[in-house]
């Protein structure tokens, strides 16, 4: 079996996968960050959203070894270094944009790509960013405005949370 | 199944070459979702995206040359592209969703032979070459050449397409492309329009094509489609011509997406709004 070897959260990790393991599994399966969720494995859900090399990616739109030398991210490596949610997290929770949770961790990922690119995106650009991310709970209603809310904080304004 | 990540064309078409059953993997967007339900099974897989010149956007001779590797993604932030062929540029920002965009390239959207495929009718209106390359050498083809029906396309045993090549844009020309789906976002095209147009001193359209998607068993370039609008100035009548040409020129399926009826009658009324776009586009690039 071929060997595979990456930067996951900071840490350098190496590995042996078959050539179709897929990096999603990877991450689940060999690594045991099961953080990263799999809501269809075909490209569908964004349940598998993470990050490689900073851009938001489906986990499992790629095979594990296609990420030979790349620096990922998983949701497990978005907290504060000090374990306490970042501000982008604690967003979600303070403003209800979650309820299985079962999309989140896509979510969480996708959104936080989108706050790198645009740090003051409009409402319009937060709902077409996650064209690609489904939640079955929450009519997404809430997570756009735990997004919005985030990226207020970020920028140094700060939104009640109702 | 193996994987391989050469790093030359000549290695990737060794190893396609080599094995019965060698797959190229670009953004693997499709690739992987077939690979999944094993619908394929290649023996090898052969990832073209380490190889030197596939990831890239460069300049040819006053045209582009996009890297068989590059992503949708790239091409929608490439400002140069957007301002050259916009409307190759919105088929490609139409690919799945943001992060599908962000792997898949618009040569596996044009190999997976889908005659839904978004880019593959922007392509053809925009009269981009597909570069080739196999054991004997490299060819060249236009991109209408490419597919031959579902899934199918004229590549031969050991070929793989190095590049997109899109010709220098005159002044006052402009493309569009426009599709129909029932939802705004990630879906498959019911019908698509592209259109490509240039213009004279006197605003009449000298230079025309037209390329319609999921209408056909594979996308088609309507030539009396741009007959139709070739010396006009894209009045109605011209329109209307273009509307009836591009009905004659549809042999749909009947599905739930659409019915052939429906997918006949969209075909013409997007090429029309995609021309008036494209007319807008030439005129908007002119100041
Ligand atoms: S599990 Fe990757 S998109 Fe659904
Ligand atoms: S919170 Fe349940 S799927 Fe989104």
């Amino acid at each position: 079996m071929p060997t595979v070897s990456m930067t996951v959260n900071g840490k350098a990790v190496a590995s042996d996968v078959e050539g179709r393991t897929l990096l999603v599994d990877f991450l689940r399966e060999n690594l045991r960050l099961t953080g990263t969720h799999v809501g269809c494995d075909t490209l569908q859900c964004g349940a598998c959203v993470v990050h490689v090399n900073g851009d938001s990616v489906k986990a499992c739109s790629m095979l594990a070894l296609s990420a030979e030398g790349a620096e990922i991210t998983t949701i497990e490596g978005i907290a504060n270094p000090d374990g306490s949610l970042s501000v982008l997290q604690r967003a979600f929770q303070d403003h209800h944009g979650l309820q299985c949770g079962f999309c989140t961790p896509g979510m969480v990922m996708s959104a936080a790509d989108l706050l790198k690119r645009n740090a003051n995106p409009s409402e319009r650009e937060v709902r077409e960013w996650l064209e690609g991310n489904l939640c079955r709970c929450t009519g997404y209603h809430n997570i756009v405005k735990a997004i919005l809310a985030a990226a207020a904080e970020m920028r140094g304004e700060k939104i009640a949370a109702e | 199944m193996q994987y391989a990540a050469p790093q030359t064309v000549e290695a990737a078409i060794d190893l396609l070459t080599s094995h019965e059953g060698a797959h190229v993997l670009a953004g693997g967007t499709d690739l992987l979702v077939q690979l999944r339900s094993d619908r394929v099974a290649p023996e090898v897989i052969v990832d073209i995206k380490r190889i030197d010149g596939m990831k890239s956007i460069r300049d040819d001779s006053g045209g582009f040359r996009i890297g068989a590797a590059v992503s949708a993604a790239e091409i929608t932030e490439h400002a140069g592209l957007g301002a050259a062929w916009p409307g190759l540029v919105e088929a490609a920002g139409l690919i799945g969703s943001t992060q599908v965009q962000g792997r898949a390239t618009i040569v596996g959207n044009l190999c997976n032979a889908s005659p839904a495929a978004d880019t593959t009718p922007a392509l053809i209106a925009a009269g981009a070459r597909i570069v080739i390359s196999g054991p004997t050498g490299t060819r060249e083809i236009p991109a209408e050449e490419m597919t031959t029906g579902p899934g199918r396309t004229t590549l031969a045993k050991g070929e793989l397409v190095e590049a997109v090549r899109l010709p220098t844009r005159a002044a006052r020309s402009g493309d569009a492309y426009l599709r129909f789906i029932p939802r705004t976002e990630m879906d498959i095209a019911v019908v698509g329009a592209g259109v490509s147009l240039s213009f004279d001193d006197a605003g009449m359209c000298q230079a025309a094509r037209v390329a319609l998607g999921a209408v056909a068993p594979k996308a088609v370039l309507v030539a009396d489609a741009a007959a139709a609008l070739i010396g006009t100035a894209i009045d109605d009548a011209a329109l209307e011509q273009l509307a009836q040409a591009c009905a004659a020129a549809c042999n749909p399926i009947d599905d739930k997406r659409g019915t052939i009826e429906f997918r006949t009658q969209v075909a013409g009324v997007l090429a029309k709004r995609a021309a008036v776009a494209a007319k807008e586009r030439a005129f908007a690039a002119q100041k």
